[in-house]
């Protein structure tokens, strides 16, 4: 299938968040910086050690490391590979 | 008298609060500690219109709900503390984000004033922000400010008074959908019981924020007689499952105030992220960070030794004049080897301290420290600490002093206090004289290397300390790092400047005093009793070396040596002055010989030693500074103790290699 969670992603690919998974403080902390289900998201970087990940979502940069990225699940809808 | 306003500004970090703060306030303000938590405390007062205002600059905060130290803070003062007007700082430039806030903030029903900050950086990009209808739909006062040019802070000002003079607002309400509203409504009846507390709280809101499992709001409840029936109905489900739709809810809410306010000609590629493409490239990112914290390094130490060393020469001419000047001999070392020692010693710091803190306020209000903690993050995450870790740690290189206080940009409390106690591992440059010293006597040609495998121990015991620390004393994981990189800015030179003022003034007030009560203490042990030669082996602190012999022993080091090391804790480098006057030869070209002509040295002692001095105790400075940042002499007894077991393990260790190898 299509879906695949954030930290899977390569720089330039966009995403929609179907669900972001998991349970307390950092799943809340995502849900209010806006990372919701149905919210179209772009990857923009990753750091030059291959992490964390830097993502535009709601028109701001959001970095999460991947052990953050991984609880959330997205659609693959385009961009560059 | 004038009316007394209370005034709290709030908003998601980065968006010019402390820039409002500023503003408003403009001097006149007051640093000092939140209580309990290590999070700054800014306040300042402000006439206007025959009103005092008193404000307070928060934390930045994207919700409030607790998530870290910053917000807990952030979030108990508006609840607790009820300030008269909330001034939330938004940018303008991202809207949908910070109305979230907003969103909250209305719910609690506070006298709300916004300031849609960074609008000249929205205008230039074509925003059009219809104010009054923002203010109609929202119940809320609106201003447009460019708070680094001062643009729209007179305004501000009247719309705060102004705020105060009219009622206060009704509580905003958001609709969360059927399965929570009904979960709302039952909270909201059984709150309804207990009149006294919905008198101060709305109990709807309450009721919201209990749902969101808010610790203070349940913990308002103690006291009354409900709070059996409050915890009894939310442990019926799990309030986990409606985070997703209260946070999607107001989401909602704000997507459909957006279309009517605003008109975005929405962009591509923002100029940040052309920055980005080289600051934060595969190749370059490293390569950048490193010469801009080189830079970083070299302006704080390279343009702050010349004052230490104009400072230093300074006390020492003083301290001369007055031996030379004053008849009583205890008179004149009380004045010269005690009290202008001690301020020598504190004031000794302030360059660097001013000198990297306006620095760290460059990177910080440039938007680079961000980029910074991106780039070093992995790193430092598998040492057990964080990207933001980094830079205290590097300027422990320098001085330990400002380092423990370059650690306040760290928002997690046990990333923090990790960070702090591990620092003085860093060898920092008061340590290289001892260094140069023995290396330079009793290894030669080998001097450099050694002096590089100090630093490198250092090093290795600050990274094995920093994941000790993370078991067994603040356990748990690293913070999460869920971090904006915000779009990068021109920083404003009185922010910076002023930023660099209140730290320097914070050190001086609050660690000061106990350098100087440090070296005070030291003074009387070397001076007494009456008569005897100053730091001599009948002088108290003489007694005190052999007395605590036995316990340097182990390392082979004799009771001068003690005697070094107890000096050596007013200022690292006073080992190599002590070590002088206890051979009787002074601090200069003489020591050398004398070193090398004593049986009880050798060149396995001076490693140990130079180990020992490496990882003991840090100087005054340093454990005073711990003292004020901790807020607790619990971390500052840690930190002494440990540091010097581990001192005291390693030398042994290296001695007995040493000799083995030697
Ligand atoms: N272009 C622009 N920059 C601003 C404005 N207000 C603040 N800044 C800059 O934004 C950066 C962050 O400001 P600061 O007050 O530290 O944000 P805080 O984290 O909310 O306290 C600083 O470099 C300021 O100079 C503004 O209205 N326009
Ligand atoms: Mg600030």
């Amino acid at each position: 299938m299509n879906n695949k969670t954030l930290n899977m992603l390569d720089a330039g690919q966009n995403a929609r968040v179907i669900q972001v998974k998991g349970k307390g403080p950092s799943r809340r902390r995502l849900l209010e910086m806006g990372m919701l289900p149905g919210v179209g998201l772009s990857v923009t970087k990753k750091a030059p050690l291959g992490d964390p990940v830097d993502f535009k979502l709601k028109g701001y940069n959001l970095s999460l490391r991947k052990q953050e990225a991984q609880m959330v699940v997205v659609e693959v809808t385009g961009g560059v590979k | 008298m004038a009316e007394k306003i209370k005034v709290a500004v709030a908003g998601n970090p980065n968006v010019g609060k402390t820039t409002i703060f500023n503003a408003l306030t403009g001097a006149r303000q007051k640093i000092g500690n939140w209580p309990g938590v290590t999070v700054e405390k800014k306040e300042g007062t402000k006439k206007h219109k025959g009103h005092v205002l008193e404000i307070v600059d928060l934390p930045g905060t994207y919700s409030l709900s607790a998530y870290s130290a910053d917000e807990v803070v952030a979030r108990d003062y508006i609840i607790d503390e009820k300030p008269d007007v909330v001034v939330q700082v938004l940018d303008s430039t991202n809207l949908e984000r910070n109305l979230y806030l907003t969103s909250q903030l209305l719910e609690m029903g506070t006298n709300l004033v916004l300031a849609l900050n960074m609008s000249d950086r929205a205008e230039m990009r074509g925003d059009d922000i219809d104010i009054p209808r923002l203010e109609s739909l929202l119940g809320v006062s609106a201003i447009k400010t460019v708070a680094n040019e001062g643009g729209g802070i007179e305004a501000l000002l009247d719309s705060i008074v102004s705020k105060t003079e009219s009622n206060p607002p009704k509580p905003h309400e958001i609709g969360y959908g059927k399965t929570v509203e009904e979960k709302i409504c039952a909270l909201e009846d059984i709150l309804g019981n207990d009149t006294e507390l919905t008198k101060h709280y709305p109990a709807r809101w309450m009721a919201v924020k209990l749902l969101e499992g808010d610790e203070n709001v349940l913990s308002k409840l103690s006291s009354s007689n409900i709070e059996g029936k409050v915890q009894n109905y939310l442990s019926g489900f799990d309030n986990e499952e409606y985070e997703v739709e209260m946070a999607d809810k107001r989401y909602e809410f704000i997507g459909a105030l957006l279309p009517q306010v605003c008109t975005t000609c929405a962009e591509d590629v923002s100029p940040s992220d052309m920055v980005d493409k080289v600051v934060t490239n595969k190749y370059l990112g490293i390569p950048i960070f490193l010469s801009l914290m080189w830079g970083m390094f070299e302006l704080t130490f390279a343009l702050g030794t010349p004052f230490m060393g104009l400072i230093g020469k300074f006390f020492g001419w003083l301290g001369g004049a007055v031996a030379a000047n004053i008849e009583s001999a205890w008179l004149a070392s009380l004045l010269g080897d005690g009290i202008i020692a001690g301020v020598c010693s504190v004031l000794l710091f302030v360059p660097n301290i001013f000198i990297l803190f306006f620095a760290i306020a460059l990177l910080e209000n440039s938007g680079y420290m961000a980029r910074a903690a991106f780039i070093m993050d992995k790193l430092m995450y598998k040492m057990g600490l964080q990207g933001k870790s980094f830079i205290p740690m590097l300027m422990g290189f320098g001085c330990s002093v400002p380092a423990i206080m370059a650690t306040r940009t760290l928002e997690d409390e046990k990333d923090r206090l990790i960070t702090m106690l591990v620092t003085p591992f860093m060898s920092c440059g008061a340590r290289l004289p001892v260094y140069i010293l023995l290396a330079g006597t009793f290894f030669g040609r080998e001097a450099g290397s050694v002096i590089f495998g100090l630093y490198v121990l250092g090093i290795l015991v600050a990274i094995l300390s920093a994941k000790l620390f993370r078991t067994f004393i603040a356990k748990g994981q690293p913070s999460p790092f869920i971090m904006e990189l915000p779009p990068y800015t021109r920083p404003s030179l009185v922010n910076s400047l002023l930023y660099m003022w209140n730290q320097g003034y914070l050190y001086l007030k609050k660690v000061g005093t106990v350098i100087i009560g440090g070296v005070m203490l030291v003074w009387v042990l070397a001076y007494f009793p009456q008569g005897v030669e100053y730091g001599s082996a009948e002088s108290l602190i003489g007694s005190l070396g052999q007395l605590i012999e036995p316990l340097v022993a182990p390392l082979g080091f004799d009771w001068k040596i003690a005697v070094a090391l107890i000096f050596g804790v007013v200022a690292k480098e006073i080992v190599v002055g002590s070590l002088g006057t206890l051979y009787g030869t002074g601090g200069g070209e003489s020591l050398s010989p004398a070193l090398l002509a004593d049986p009880s040295f050798s060149p396995a002692i001076a490693l140990g030693l130079m180990v020992f001095t490496l990882l003991y105790v840090p100087c005054f400075g340093a454990v005073a500074v711990i003292k004020k940042e901790t807020g607790s002499w619990k971390w500052m007894f840690f930190q002494a103790a440990y540091s010097t077991a581990v001192a005291w393990v390693l030398a042994l260790v290296t001695v007995l290699v040493a000799n083995l190898v030697l």
